[in-house]
């Protein structure tokens, strides 16, 4: 009896670990069933390459260039923010802070990760949005920019902890012997730990663009939430994510704008797919990669 | 010499300033949310319907929605992902199946929470039947939690010391004795810590939930698991973009009730990590 217990029990157990192979492929599935048969009723070039998302038109046109152009909009000004200013940080709280302050940097890098997007979304609305209003003096606030400044502070979590992980990694011999050459302590950074650590840091960059591109109630709340070709990033524009997410309560089930929202979450998958693989391909080539320390 | 300590100084001195551009809004943004929310905080407010379209009353079916949508995922995400974690470090090889199996984690853990909204609302809502409803909810929340308890149940599995099972393994204990009796006791805490981690995340997400559970407004509380519910960030959402009008002090109060759940639910996991790593014996 207690063996055939424990036989079932390693036959969960079994099961349970292919069960993430399973489920990646039921999201794949279920995408593809309800995301391709918008195929049937528009070609893949007017949905790829067409410029005017006018959903509930008639007839309907689903060009998705605009929300492609609003992501990357988005993304590129969140980039430029958070690589500079992620790695900064990193490096100060891995290398330089006194353990005191480092403890609470941590935390405080921490608690940013712990705030929910729709918190931080609200905020935004209620005191970036305002303050880019006054700066620029634009009709209204909830731009591109405002978007991107968001997701720059919202994928920081991500990219400061894995550059820090990828700095503490480094082999310590690598830095004591750049201080036994008489090396300061910023040149040991910049000129040994820094190019020791680059994959972390490139694996850093891209699950941080993966956080970015994929963020959606934040973006949807911040950028003014306008389905058009965006000149620039003091215009309002819309994401592929803010989209599905603001359209899918009035699309109806089975329709052919039901469908084109399934095929947007298609592209998302596909790129936040690419972005993992690759970030994870960059992880596992860490150059002397010491145990994580627990 | 001179010189590169003066490069030094001012390039530790932008360093900081970086850090504290980073971390110095965080702070900001919890002094907002606590000095504007603290003041709707009542009994009222907590345990009150809803009234006069969402602009008076209180939260308490968000409330109750968010903690039955959390109890729902726990339900079902602890067992499946506690399981896996076991099958990968104690019975895996590590071969090209594995290597599949942990590149199709990271890759659930980077699929964009919207994306689980359409799964969710394909598979659980529409082709199960399911319905808009606490089950379809809990499901999609699940998945998405997956990743996180496998990936914290993986680390304090692989903390335990091989010397502990080798000792089991040569009393005579059966592999899955080994691990239920020696292997997992000793990595509960680190369990604990992750899975609460990941449920309190799973508490913030309003993406996932938009077309699986979330009622707009439902001034009771939910009577079965095929019931719609509301939940406190879905009703931030609605607060904030849908109802004209709404009190700021309306709106901060529901945002400092989730901020403070999930909080409360980091402060304990800290707690579990802080007291284990003190009783800690190898």
């Amino acid at each position: 009896m207690k063996k055939r217990i424990e036989f079932l029990i390693e036959k969960l157990i079994f099961f349970s670990g292919f069960a993430s192979i399973v489920f990646v492929a039921l999201i794949l599935i279920f995408l593809l069933k309800e995301g391709l048969s918008l195929f049937r009723e528009v070609s893949i070039t007017s949905f790829l390459f067409g410029t005017n998302w006018y959903p509930i038109s008639y007839p309907p046109q689903f060009g998705i260039v605009p929300l492609v152009l609003g992501s990357l909009f988005v993304t590129f000004g969140a980039v430029i923010i958070t690589v500079p200013l992620g790695i900064a940080s990193a490096v100060y709280v891995a290398e330089v802070a006194p353990q005191k302050l480092r403890n609470i940097l941590k935390t405080g890098i921490e608690l940013l990760a712990a705030i929910p997007s729709i918190v931080l979304g609200f905020i935004g609305i209620v005191t970036l949005a305002p303050f880019l209003k006054t700066i620029f003096n634009l009709p209204s606030g909830l731009t591109a920019l405002a978007g991107s400044i968001m997701l720059a502070f919202m994928a920081m979590p991500t990219v400061v902890s894995i550059i820090e992980d990828a700095i503490t990694s480094v082999p310590k011999s690598y830095k004591e012997g750049s201080l036994a050459l008489g090396a300061t302590r910023w040149q040991t950074i910049y000129k040994v730990t820094l190019p020791a650590a680059s994959s972390g840091i490139l694996a850093a960059i891209m699950l941080g663009i993966g956080r970015v591109v994929g963020e959606t109630m934040a973006v949807l709340m911040i950028t003014g939430n306008a389905a058009i070709l965006p000149t620039s990033i003091l215009q309002p524009v819309r994401t592929l994510t803010a989209t599905i997410a603001a359209e899918m309560g009035e699309a109806v089930s089975g329709g052919s704008h039901y469908y084109a929202l399934f095929a947007i979450g298609i592209i998302l998958f596909i790129i936040s797919f690419a972005i993992n693989l690759v970030a994870d391909i960059f992880l596992h080539k860490k150059p002397g990669k010491i145990k994580k320390k627990k | 010499m001179r010189n590169t300590q003066r490069t030094e100084k001012i390039a530790f001195s932008l360093l900081f300033l970086a850090t504290l551009i980073v971390v110095a809004p965080v702070v900001l943004i919890l002094l907002v949310i606590i000095v504007n929310g603290i003041q709707a905080i009542s009994l009222e407010f907590i345990f009150g319907m809803p009234r006069d379209g969402m602009r008076a009353g209180g939260i308490f079916p968000a409330i109750v929605g968010t903690v039955y949508l959390m109890l729902g995922t726990a339900f079902f995400s602890i067992p499946f992902g506690i399981m896996a974690a076991i099958y990968l470090n104690e019975y895996a090889e590590r071969n090209k199946l594995t290597r599949a199996i942990e590149l199709a984690i990271v890759n659930l853990a980077g699929v964009p929470s919207i994306v689980y909204g359409l799964f969710g609302l394909s598979l659980f809502v529409n082709f199960l039947g399911f319905g808009v409803s606490l089950l379809a909810g809990s499901l999609t929340l699940s998945i998405m939690t997956l990743p996180v308890i496998i990936t914290a149940t993986r680390e304090a599995l692989s903390a335990v010391p091989k010397s502990f099972r080798e000792a089991s393994l040569s009393l005579g204990a059966s592999k899955w004795q080994t691990i239920r009796h020696i292997v997992l006791p000793n990595a509960i805490p680190g369990i604990l810590t992750g899975t609460i981690l990941g449920l309190s995340r799973a508490a913030g997400e309003t993406a996932p939930i938009l077309f699986t559970v979330a009622a707009f407004y439902l001034p009771r509380l939910p009577g079965s698991v095929y019931d719609q519910a509301m939940t406190l960030p879905y009703h931030i959402y609605v607060l904030s973009t849908q109802v004209p009008n709404v009190s700021p002090k309306i709106q901060y109060g529901t945002i400092l009730v989730l901020v403070g759940m999930i909080f409360i639910l980091n402060i304990i996991a800290s707690v579990i990590r802080a007291k284990f790593r003190s009783r800690k014996t190898w």
